[in-house]
């Protein structure tokens, strides 16, 4: 069985606590936010900005984590830790990539 | 007991984690208000007054490492709980912002039992220390309390050179038989609002009341350079005040109260009594004994101000003091020079 790529328990409990129409305006907000983060990674990468580059793997995480977005987080995780020397543009579009079906997953369960 | 209604800051410079903060915390029954980094937050605790703060670590502008290294140099917020919110791994992190004075370190995403532990332990610390200066501050000048909250509240004395002063209203008992308690209760607090006025107001310290009666330190737990005459001018100025006093109950058709007042000086331990969970500022040594016996000597001898030999070298020759000889206290076996001081 294939890895859930929002964990359920960890989504739900977010509702139980937060509320289901505070969680679906959370979601707006990452939706929102996440693309920035996505693309000053890049533009760290780019520039050669060790700082910058570690911290916005590390909030892209947090986020990740938060949401039970379980693949997303472990990526940026391993940017975060592995910090940009041990980057690479096929890393980044992995990212990328666990974004896009983290999106795809997060819209599902709020519309569902 | 849980707090809650309590003003919380959230410092985070990512929208996600501190819109999810927030509102962990306002289901908690706090409200909250945010900063997205330590410029900001320090900007918001300079305009109003919280509770706490729940800071994150890594930030643009300010991290909050410099944050905390901030605080911990500005006495204003010594007291303001913060704990420190981050999804930084490692203990290196947490055991730095322990260091530089963070109450406590969560882990984001923050689990929503944990938050409330730590929130509501940290308020009620907070509200534990809040309260302690407010004993203080009300038995203390401003001077005094900002010295202890520097100096810490370790119990333990030190010897010092002060002056002890005792003060009662005479007759009181009978006096409060006679009118409504609510008229009582009353007179005591416009009574003790005039004498803190004129205690205070010449660097002594008011650490006892009981009933109508009160101990005040002149010399601790600040060291005073005049305790003597500082505690002789507030002796008068009390006087001076329950005149004044009087000539308002006078107007309202109410008897005059009168007080009596013993001043002894000399050498004396001073420090906190108690336990670690309460405690309070006191002296103790013969002349705060002496200060009690020459306090109720003056029914006796029928002066408002009795004090003794060490207080009375100290004065000189510009107040109108009167040997009244020498008194033999009970309990005590030898006697000891009395003089009466009296209001110009």
């Amino acid at each position: 069985m294939p890895e859930p790529i929002i964990d359920p328990a960890t989504f739900a409990a977010l509702g139980d606590m937060a509320g289901p129409e505070f969680v679906r305006e959370l979601v707006d907000t990452f939706l929102e936010e996440a693309p920035r983060m996505l693309a000053e990674l890049h533009e760290a990468y780019a520039q050669y900005d060790v700082e910058r580059f570690r911290r916005t793997a590390h909030s892209l995480k947090s986020n990740s984590n938060t949401f039970g977005a379980t693949q997303l987080g472990i990526a940026a995780r391993d940017l975060e830790l592995g910090g940009l020397d041990s980057a690479s543009p096929a890393a980044l579009a992995a990212l990328d990539a666990d974004y896009a079906r983290a999106v795809e997953a997060l819209k599902a369960l709020c519309d569902g | 007991m849980a707090e809650r209604g309590c003003r919380l800051l959230v410092v985070d410079d990512n929208k996600v984690n501190r819109l999810l903060l927030s509102r962990s915390l306002e289901l908690l029954g706090h409200r909250v208000a945010t900063a997205e980094n330590g410029v900001i937050a320090l900007a918001k605790l300079q305009e109003d007054a919280y509770d706490l703060m729940l800071l994150d670590l890594e930030m643009p502008e300010m991290d909050g490492l410099q944050v905390l290294e901030h605080l911990s140099h500005d006495l204003k917020f010594r007291d303001l709980p913060v704990i420190v919110t981050s999804s930084l791994e490692g203990v290196a992190h947490v055991a730095r912002c322990i260091e530089l004075g963070a109450d406590d370190y969560l882990y984001k995403p923050v689990n929503q039992v944990l938050l409330k532990a730590r929130v509501g332990s940290s308020l009620e610390k907070k509200r534990l220390r809040d309260q302690q200066k407010e004993l203080i501050s009300r038995f203390a000048t401003s001077e005094v309390a900002q010295d202890l909250e520097q100096s810490g509240f370790a119990l333990g004395g030190r010897h010092v050179e002060a002056s002890v002063m005792f003060c009662d209203i005479r007759g009181f008992t009978s006096l409060a038989e006679s009118q409504p308690p609510e008229e009582t209760i009353e007179l005591l607090n416009t009574y003790y609002t005039l004498m803190f006025d004129a205690i205070n107001g010449a660097g002594g310290v008011v650490n006892q009341m009981i009933g109508d009666g009160l101990m005040a330190i002149f010399g601790a737990p600040l060291s005073l350079a005049d305790h003597r005459g500082s505690a002789v001018r507030a002796a008068l100025d009390m006087i001076e005040m329950i005149e004044l006093f009087n000539a308002e109950r006078e107007a309202a058709d109410k008897s005059p109260i009168r007080i009596g007042i013993g001043i002894a000086s000399g050498a004396l331990i001073a420090g906190y009594t108690g336990t670690q969970k309460r405690a309070t500022y006191t002296c103790v040594g013969d002349i705060v004994n002496l200060a009690a016996r020459l306090e109720a000597h003056t029914k006796v001898a029928s002066r408002s101000i009795l004090i003794d030999a060490a207080t009375r070298e100290a004065l000189g020759d510009a107040l109108k003091i009167e040997s009244i000889g020498a008194v033999t206290f009970a309990g005590k076996s030898i006697a000891i020079d009395v003089y009466a001081v009296e209001a110009a």
